[in-house]
């Protein structure tokens, strides 16, 4: 499954080893039999935390897959795995790679946007599907969508609108915002300013902050946060930064009486390494994978947790849905063939843990969706209460805003 | 006021961490003159062994601040392995050969540590009876931070007594000033070395442990402080503990400070600080000139012109590659694209390093400036490809220009440093410009024009345009400019007495080296069909400067070997395992233990005791 | 015979040391000038402030007749200054030929070329000069392998290479045998004879000095305190105060 291909003897002298690279891999010749390749590339050494979850997500799905009996009549799906360091670069090579010596129908994965944004422009230029699974900026299928690219997670934008509808029934009128020092942040934050006052005229931000991602001074944030003396804060911080963030707003107080307004924090992945220091009643979006009974996710949660064993966590959902979502438009197409793929893609409607998902033909952005909710600890684990799942179809722009935005 | 008061507290509680880290890596420096890039993975592997020992025992104070003590020894006890087991067989290597080697310890520890306590962030316990905040003019205040300010002048106190009131701080002392005169006064330096390790690496683990109550302990805590603590040590003087402890408050202050002012100054503000102070004085805050160690590279033997049947061996080599597509397939021709590109950049910086004894921590600017000095003319003037290609050198060169001009006025680490702080603030420029660069989400669709999208001409061209640039780097090291920027390193004195005017000629090889990087950068974005900040980020300048010193600094081969070799390890590698960092590091130490001159300085021995015999 | 150096009144204080206090002297072309003094006199202040290594306090020094104080020391040895240091710096990186062929390139501003090898260069006038210090036969080893007195003889190739009018020569035969030492005197002086060379030189060995300079100068803590024929330095009474007083 995880196949490898092993070109080369360690320790081979320059030279030697650029010719070894240079003799071609077995070639795949496209049998009846053959199974289906797709390549898929993501942060695995550069965010364990996240991709191995989502690793094992897509690893269910396939083996989901071929236990049905394949693919086009029995074809089985074969996925090769790369590591792409979380260097968009490197991820264009493995790309390559994938393409030229792996003969892969189908690309997918990622999660940095950028890593996702290169990816994307190489498929389009090599006319490859590219399924981006984790990459949350709205760039990727907007300003700089192509016809090859779809994106299934929820975007930046989908996300802050979901938080903005919750946001906009506070009473809290002085807003502070904090975020990583980059475009996931810059834009989590622009969305939620610009949809909350269209909602709600009367709110003013009075305080930003834009801590360096993985590098957050936590103490003079927390501090001039506070001095701003704001009613909410709209937090997009996460991982490491958000741990740090929350000890240090609890230890001063920065939390008591304001409502917190939070991005991710209630995925697992957030969520579970804060354990009983989890924040209490903030407002986010996630996956209260624990409690979530429709008929789709107690399958998908019941085979996961036989198979390894542990509860599975956003990235399981994604990984899976990516996976499942392949399988299906190239059933559909009937045909491994890019272009037949590509429009199969486009409309696909399928279903997810989460429910029923359309990868819209528009700008190729599935409608999966989120869940939306408050934190709480309950036995010394965080997890979300009083939750409901936004579908991601009723949190997109207009259908005339998003195609100006989109270049085709 | 009691906002201000508070903020002031707040930055003195950061500063405190950084002056733990810091003050054990200007202690290292002093002693050993070593570039330990492993420093921050002794800090975060404090963090992880306090973890795992508070949660054992830090349910008492007693049992927490034991926790602490035992990570801060343990982390100790392994700089001193390091010590014993590593660099002590390194210290007659050219100096930076150190360096190499603790970059593949950062490399073997990232691993090591993902293995022993797995990806996910731990948050630890808080330290038992300091979990609360005190109220102070009534703002709340974390106990523990002001534990961590008491900490700081209390460690510098001790360092103090201890350099001051034992002998073995004399002597430490004394290896400080003048090696050969510790060496004299029948102290074995080895054994120095070895205890000077374990306190300078058990002051990262103790900084690091101090984290546990704090924050998320992390796989990229190594990263995120090591850069840092450089800057601190710079700021502060190379060698002085004041220095580290005067530049660690003033840091602190600025970041509590400076996000009241300019929230989104985050990614910058410690290297502008950098910048400033350096350019404002030579020797950061309080170090002294004659504390300042040589300029790292040591002059190696004279360059020997290959001569009979070695002088055909470029050419050969040059046809040999230029035949490749004839068998080789798509995957082949990009990696191989990619080492003709990343040789230039190597080959760029050894001008600087092996040549000028000019050693960069930030040549990836010139690289990223090149990239997107191509990939903005594509995406604004929708210029041709050969157009952007010869914009690439000359951006970078005129970057190259401007900073060289700062940067040769200081010398050694502060050289090195500098450089790095002028790198950081064009990547940061880069990261933030949205409107001009497209920030962190890069530049898309620069791909080459039909007649060079074939993977066969586009690394031919590459082969052509880098072969050339590489030939004329080769020619000029042997020409009078190489041979001037060899005289202003061997003996600045000298040549400076003779007529040559060393800083204006380090500046224009700093601009020459900047320019080929550039060009490397601009055939590397085409190559890609995308730029991002990443390709002017620190790790590129690492990379950059593992290929020099694997290859070896004392050969004009070494910088294109030592690519070669990095480049199709690294692909290799991570095309086979998640571990591949463990991999390269793993070989990066097995290099650096078995040819200690570099792999292309080891052929060379081979070679010229061949032709001896 | 034309007067080519002219010294007045030279300053120049170390933090509260005054290292050099109004020192003055001239040097003419065809002279070979002994500076001495005990340990610490100032002698390698004065040549650092003669060559512009160190700016001087106050003082004038007039290289046929014009004032070269705050000139940096690679215009100063473009105007006719060679020198010698104390302790030797050559190019150690480079062979001995190199070294020669590096200042010639230097005298020819021939420092920027990037193609033509520079190994190239001026290959006949480094041999000659080579030749003329007794180095010929070692110009293909590589400077860093010498012996001391070797390496002195480099360096007074190197400075012969810059044509020099004025040769500044910190302790010549340091860490020579006292064979080496006249030798290599001997040889400076038949320099002065062909190329009416001024020499200005500091010396611990009284044998060289005595036997070798035509005028001698005394440095004692920063100030001059003798001046004149060798016979006449050697009677003066306050240099031998300083020199049995000192017991340098």
């Amino acid at each position: 499954m995880n196949r490898r291909h092993f070109l080369l003897a360690p320790g081979a002298a320059a030279l030697a080893a650029a010719l070894c690279v240079a003799a071609p891999s077995a070639s795949h010749a496209q049998a009846e039999s053959q199974p289906i390749h797709v390549g898929e590339i993501n942060s695995y050494t550069g965010l364990p935390a996240f991709t191995i979850p989502y690793r094992q997500g897509w690893q269910l799905a396939v083996e989901e897959v071929n236990a049905a009996g394949g693919l086009l009549g029995g074809r089985k799906l074969e996925v090769v795995s790369r590591d792409d360091a979380g260097k968009p670069d490197d991820a264009v090579r493995v790309a390559q790679e994938l393409l030229s010596n792996e003969k892969v129908e189908l690309l997918a994965g990622t999660y940095f946007s950028h890593v996702g944004l290169a990816v994307a422009d190489f498929a389009a230029r090599n006319k490859l599907p590219f399924v981006a699974a984790e990459p949350l900026t709205d760039a990727i299928t907007w300003t700089k969508g192509n016809r090859y690219t779809f994106r299934l997670r929820p975007s930046t934008y989908m996300q802050a609108a979901m938080l903005v509808e919750e946001a906009a029934k506070l009473p809290a009128k002085r807003w502070a915002t904090v975020a990583p020092n980059y475009e996931y942040g810059q834009s989590a934050v622009q969305w939620f300013r610009q949809l909350l006052s269209e909602k709600r005229p009367d709110v003013e931000f009075v305080a930003e902050q834009w801590p360096a991602q993985g590098k957050l001074e936590a103490g003079p944030t927390v501090q001039a946060l506070a001095a701003a003396k704001p009613d909410a804060i709209f937090n997009v911080t996460f991982g490491a930064d958000l741990a740090k963030f929350v000890r240090e707003g609890e230890g001063r107080g920065l939390f008591r009486n304001r409502t917190v307004v939070s991005l991710l924090t209630g995925e697992p992945e957030y969520l579970d390494p804060m354990k009983d220091e989890a924040p209490e009643g903030w407002i986010v979006t996630g996956y209260p994978q624990e409690q979530i009974d429709t008929p789709e996710h107690k399958a998908f949660r019941e085979a996961y947790v036989k198979r390894f064993n542990e509860p599975p966590r956003q990235g399981s959902v994604v990984g899976y849905a990516t996976f499942k979502a392949i399988a299906a438009a190239v059933e559909k197409a009937g045909s491994t063939d890019a272009e037949k793929v590509v429009d199969a893609l486009s409309g696909l409607d399928l279903s997810s843990p989460f429910g029923p998902i359309t990868f819209r033909a528009l700008d190729h952005q599935a409608t999966m969706g989120a869940y939306v909710g408050k934190t709480t600890v309950k036995n010394g684990q965080g997890v979300m209460t009083g939750w409901r799942y936004a579908d991601g179809a009723d949190y997109l722009p207009s259908d005339e805003a998003v195609r100006k935005m989109r270049p085709e | 006021m009691s906002f201000y008061l508070v903020q002031f507290l707040s930055g003195l509680a950061t500063a405190a961490t950084l002056f733990l880290v810091s003050s054990g890596l200007t202690i290292v420096f002093g002693v050993t003159r070593i570039v330990n890039f492993a420093h921050g993975s002794f800090y975060m592997l404090g963090a992880y062994l306090g973890w795992t020992l508070v949660e054992r025992w830090g349910g008492t104070p007693l049992g927490f601040w034991g926790a602490v003590a035992a990570a801060s020894l343990a982390v100790g006890l392994l700089g001193a392995l390091m010590e014993v087991g590593l660099l002590r067989r390194l210290y007659r290597s050219p100096e930076l050969f150190q360096l190499l080697a603790t970059f593949g310890v950062v490399l073997v520890m990232q691993d090591a540590a993902s293995w022993i306590w797995g990806s996910e962030d731990l948050l630890g316990r808080r330290a038992p009876g300091l979990r609360g905040s005190v109220d102070i003019l009534d703002q709340p205040f974390p106990l523990y931070d002001l534990v961590l300010i008491g900490l700081g002048p209390l460690v510098l106190g001790l360092l103090w007594l201890l350099f001051n009131r034992t002998r073995w701080g004399t002597l430490v002392r004394a290896a400080t000033q003048d090696r050969d005169m510790a060496s004299a006064l029948g102290v074995d330096p080895a054994r120095l070395f070895t205890g000077v390790l374990f306190l300078g690496s058990a002051l990262a683990g103790l900084g690091g442990a101090l984290q546990v109550p704090r924050e998320a302990v992390n796989l990229h805590m190594d990263m995120a402080i090591v850069v840092e603590a450089f800057v601190v040590v710079v700021v502060g003087g190379m060698g002085s503990l004041t220095g580290a402890f005067v530049a660690s408050l003033l840091i602190g202050q600025l970041q509590a400070f400076g996000i009241l002012v300019f929230p989104q100054i985050t990614l910058v503000l410690v290297f502008l600080f950098m910048a400033v102070v350096l350019v404002i004085r030579p020797y950061g805050l309080l170090g002294r000139a004659e504390d300042a160690p040589p300029t790292a590279a040591s002059p190696g033997p004279p360059l020997i012109a290959a001569a009979g049947m070695a002088r055909w061996v470029p050419a050969l080599l040059l046809a040999l590659l230029a035949a490749v597509p004839l068998v080789a397939g798509d995957y082949a021709l990009i990696v191989l694209t990619e080492v003709v590109i990343l040789a230039l950049l190597a080959a760029s910086l050894h001008l600087l390093i092996g040549l000028g004894g000019l050693v960069s921590f930030g040549h990836a600017a010139y690289f990223g400036l090149g990239a997107y000095g191509a990939a903005l003319l594509v995406k604004h003037l929708a210029a041709p490809m050969p157009l952007a290609l010869a914009a690439a050198p000359l951006l970078a060169g005129l970057g190259a220009l401007a900073a060289g001009w700062f940067c040769v006025r200081r010398s050694g680490l502060y050289f090195a440093m500098l450089t790095l702080a002028f790198a950081q603030i064009v990547w940061s420029v880069t990261f933030q410009w949205y409107g001009f660069t497209g920030g962190d989400n890069g530049i898309l669709g620069v791909w080459p024009p039909d007649w060079a999208a074939g993977k066969a001409a586009y690394y031919w061209l590459t082969l052509a345009l880098a072969g050339g640039a590489l030939l004329l780097l080769r020619r000029a090291a042997f020409a009078p400019f190489g041979y001037t920027l060899r005289a202003g390193r061997d003996s600045a004195l000298r040549a400076e007495s003779v007529g040559i005017n060393v800083r204006r000629h380090q500046w224009l090889s700093f601009a020459l080296a900047g320019s080929a990087a550039g060009l490397a950068g601009g055939l590397y974005a085409f190559a890609k069909g995308s730029v991002f900040p990443t390709l002017m980020a620190v790790p590129v300048s690492v990379d950059a400067l593992v290929m020099v010193l694997m290859g070896g600094i004392q050969t004009l081969s070494g910088p294109v070997v030592g690519a070669a070799l990095f480049h199709l390890l690294e692909t290799e590698a991570m095309s086979r395992t998640d571990w591949w960092r463990l991999v390269l590091g793993a070989v990066i130490l097995v290099l650096v233990l078995a040819f200690p001159k570099g792999v292309a300085g080891f052929v060379r021995d081979l070679w010229t005791r061949g032709r001896e015999s | 015979m034309s007067r080519r150096l002219a010294v007045e009144n030279l300053q120049r204080a170390f933090g509260g040391v005054q290292a050099v206090r109004g020192v003055s002297f001239a040097l003419d072309a065809g002279e070979v000038l002994a500076l001495i003094g005990p340990n610490g006199a100032g002698k390698t202040t004065c040549f650092n402030l003669l060559n512009g290594q160190l700016r001087p306090d106050a003082g004038t020094v007039r290289l046929d007749g014009v004032d070269i104080v705050g000139l940096p020391p690679r215009r100063v040895w473009r105007m006719g200054v060679g020198r010698t240091f104390q302790i030797t710096a050559t190019f150690a990186s480079m062979t001995v030929r190199e070294n020669v062929q590096m200042v010639l390139l230097s005298v020819h501003r021939r420092l920027f070329g990037l193609w033509t090898p520079a190994a190239a260069g001026f290959r006949d006038e480094a041999m000659a000069l080579l030749e003329r210090v007794g180095m010929g036969a070692q110009a293909e080893r590589p400077c860093g392998v010498l012996a001391y007195g070797d390496l002195k003889r480099v360096e007074l190739a190197m400075a012969l290479a810059g044509d020099p009018k004025i040769l500044l020569m910190d302790e010549p035969t340091a860490g020579m045998a006292p064979g080496e030492r006249q030798e290599l005197m001997a040889l400076t002086s038949s320099l002065v004879r062909e190329r009416g060379l001024a020499v200005l030189f500091t010396e611990h060995d009284m044998d060289v000095v005595f036997g070798h300079a035509t005028r001698i100068i005394v440095l004692d803590r920063g100030q001059l305190i003798a001046e004149g024929s060798p016979d006449a330095v050697r009677a003066d009474p306050r240099v031998q105060a300083v020199y049995l007083g000192g017991a340098a």
